[in-house]
């Protein structure tokens, strides 16, 4: 090797590369990537294998990595993952797909009375490496049953790991971290920004790690909370409200069970004011966790209540109504100005 | 001690029409001529409502749409055999039916352009809304059927769903309920052979669907879905034995899915043109068209102005589609309850004060 082409490769290992990646891509390559370093990783659901997934977030598997790892199943949640168990009991590392979490439903009594349960049923005997990845959330206008955001009904149950990225980079090293895992993962991939925008995605493989919150903002006068597609909504929010003159943090939790406390409240601790976004249902929702937590641990920082912004105690609409349900840029301004005017 | 057979099943498959359009004289339904043209009839004005949704999803009118080009021979076989009592438990693929007992177009349309008033059905049509989780809706056209006996109503429940449905639990829970309470049930189940991109192969071991309502312990039987008089005789004889009191019934229609499996799909990457182009010759349509010119019950003529007399409908309907005035923001929480709990009470609020600002 002449010194020139040393240093050429340093230099490349120093600074790894990176490609303009979607959503999408970025979890194709962590999959990609990943199975080929273990090959004990499946890939397994509905349509992944020769259609590459309803939004083709499998593409390109089967053929790099064959029938036997890249498995298209019948149509049944609950045979995905309660499969899915079984295999992870045999000694693979099987990422499920659900091709939407409308139908997350059937696969439930695997997932809650199974999965989030086999290392404390089995005194830590037996865990699961699994993950179970689904597109969640609205604003792609499709038939009914396929907007919706269940991630409370997961947080609520004990023994899951959930996780929600909210951009190309972070989707890939938090599935990496997810595959890795040893306990079972929920992936949940914000569907409506899949192939919103393109950001540098460094090749080969780096973790994300779960449970950690990103402060996408720094500021000083109330804390933006959000996570999956409404990361960028409370962006749009924030940048309205920067231009008068409001110091907006923005906080994107990445994971929502475990959930970063820690940054919650370091936070608010800052600003002292607080609006939690969601779109999935407000009874119950996961801002009423974070409303507890900064409660509990914050109190005597708050200047004014934690507002919700969320979506409403309905089913998620059809397509012609959709726009009414989401969350919105206004709809935050309006909850952060009753925060600030307080 | 002999081991000895204690069960042994039988699996009928059903054709009447060939593809030329030569009947098994043995095997025809009693149909008179007009119901033989009826049956013609209904399965051209599924063509044409089929194409114009796809034209109307292209040009950006309506949404995502799931055509059912091809299964119009189940579908059609099937309505002339029911009556008012019977009640419809149709999947997200059964348009067919709907449009054929007495659903208009336009809310068929509306479904797919995502307006939830679509559901709402005339009034005296015992009719369910399409269900998009796949095989879910079975157990309710069982517990249906579990109702209508215990009533002593003349009805039967049916039932419907694809191949890809047969895979879920709920198919299966279905099936044992309904045949462990002896229900008013007919399964309908289309068999396209493909469930997006998964062929019926990967979907089952067995050699058909028919043969697991023996496991259940009721009849099931296969039938060409691309024949119209199969489906017919095979609904009439199936409505028949339920109606009685016999307990549920099974109809497998074997035919093909010759669309994408919706409007977001590209079968392009799982199936061959010359796999479709196959099942193209053995057009529904087609074949029932050569039968009954051959009986001199059908020709040009007819053709034309019935052509002619669907497609006024069809511009009609999709002129009430466009003209459906638009359905109020508060309508997304309207309709969850008997009685408006305080909070959807105060979510009605933030949406009408948006409305008006
Ligand atoms: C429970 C559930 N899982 C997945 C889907 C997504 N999906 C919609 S249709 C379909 C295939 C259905 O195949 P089949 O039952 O054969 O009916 P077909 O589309 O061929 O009429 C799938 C996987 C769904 N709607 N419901
Ligand atoms: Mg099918």
């Amino acid at each position: 090797m002449t010194a020139a082409t040393e240093t050429a490769t340093e230099a490349a290992e120093a600074r790894p590369q990176t490609q303009k990646l979607t959503l999408a891509q970025a979890v194709n390559r962590a999959l990609f990537e990943e199975m080929g370093r273990d090959e004990t990783i499946l890939v397994m659901g509905e349509d992944v294998g020769i259609d590459g997934g309803v939004f083709r977030v499998t593409e390109g598997l089967l053929d790099a990595y064959g029938p036997e790892r890249v498995i298209d199943t019948p149509l049944a949640e609950s045979g995905i993952v309660g499969t899915a168990i079984g295999l992870a009991l045999a000694g693979f590392r099987p990422v499920a797909e659900l091709q939407f979490m409308g139908f997350l439903y059937p696969a439930m009594n695997q997932l809650c009375a199974h999965a989030a349960r086999y290392r404390n049923r089995s005194r830590g005997r037996y865990h699961l490496p699994m993950v179970v990845r689904m597109p969640y959330c609205g604003g792609i206008r499709p038939p009914e049953h396929h907007s919706e955001s269940y991630e409370a009904l997961l947080v609520n149950t004990p023994g899951l790991k959930v996780v929600i990225p909210s951009t190309p980079y972070d989707a890939k090293g938090l599935l990496v971290s997810a595959i890795r895992d040893e306990d079972p993962v929920v992936f949940l991939e914000p569907k409506k920004i899949y192939r919103a925008f393109r950001e540098d995605v460094p090749t080969g493989p780096y973790e994300v790690p779960i449970g950690k919150a990103r402060v996408v903002v720094e500021g000083r006068d109330l804390t933006l909370i959000a996570y999956g597609a409404m990361v960028r909504v409370a962006m749009e929010a924030e940048q309205a409200l920067a231009r008068d003159g409001v110091s907006v943090e923005v906080l994107d939790l990445r994971t929502v069970s475990p959930v970063d406390v820690e940054a919650i409240v370091l936070s608010v601790e800052k600003t002292g004011r607080a609006v939690v976004v969601h779109e999935a249902p407000r009874n119950a929702g996961f801002g009423a966790e974070i409303v507890a937590l900064i409660n509990e641990r914050a109190l005597l920082s708050l200047l004014a209540p934690v507002q919700r912004v969320t979506g409403f105690d309905a089913v998620f609409p059809y397509p012609m109504l959709e726009h009414h349900y989401l969350p919105t840029k206004e709809r935050v301004v309006k909850a952060a100005r009753r925060a600030l005017d307080f | 001690m002999p081991r000895t057979v204690i069960q042994e099943s039988r699996t009928e498959r059903l054709e009447i029409l060939d593809m030329e359009g030569r009947l098994d004289e043995a095997l025809a339904p009693a149909l008179s001529d007009d119901q033989l043209v009826t049956l013609y009839r209904l399965m051209v004005r599924m063509r044409k409502f089929d194409e114009k949704a796809l034209n109307l999803q292209r040009q950006g009118r309506i949404g995502t749409y799931g055509s059912i080009k091809g299964q119009e021979a189940c579908q059609a076989g099937l309505v002339p055999a029911l009556t008012r009592h019977d009640w419809l438990v149709p999947s997200f693929r059964e348009h067919g039916v709907l449009i054929s007992s007495g659903i208009p177009m336009h809310l068929v349309y509306a479904l797919w352009k995502g307006d939830e008033r679509s559901n709402l059905f005339p009034e005296g049509i015992r009719c369910l809304p399409p269900s998009i989780p796949v095989g879910s809706q079975l157990l309710h056209a069982a517990g249906l059927g579990m109702g209508l006996a215990k009533k002593g109503d003349p009805g039967v429940a049916v039932g419907f769903g694809g191949d890809g449905a047969t895979s879920e639990g709920d198919f299966h829970e279905a099936l044992n309920f309904a045949g462990v309470f002896s229900a008013r049930t007919l399964f309908f189940i289309q068999n396209n052979q493909w469930a997006i991109s998964v062929p019926l192969k990967r979907q089952t071991a067995s050699e058909t669907i028919a043969q697991k309502a023996h496991a259940y312990g009721f009849p099931g039987i296969q039938v060409d879905g691309n024949d119209v008089l199969a489906v017919t005789s095979a609904s009439q004889e199936a409505l028949a034995h339920v109606r009685a009191g016999r307990g549920p019934y099974l109809i497998e229609c074997l035919t093909y899915r010759m669309e994408n499996h919706t409007t977001a799909d590209d079968q392009s990457r799982y199936r061959t043109p010359e796999e479709v182009a196959y099942w193209a010759s053995r057009d529904p349509i087609d074949r029932m068209r050569k039968f009954l010119s051959g009986r001199g019950l059908w020709g040009e003529e007819l053709e034309k102005s019935w052509a002619l007399e669907v497609s006024t409908e069809v511009d009609r309907e999709v002129e009430l589609l466009e003209t459906m005035p638009a359905a109020p923001a508060t309508d997304i929480l309207d309709y969850m309850y008997g009685e408006r709990p305080w909070f959807l009470e105060e979510q009605r609020r933030l949406l009408q004060e948006e409305a008006e600002s």
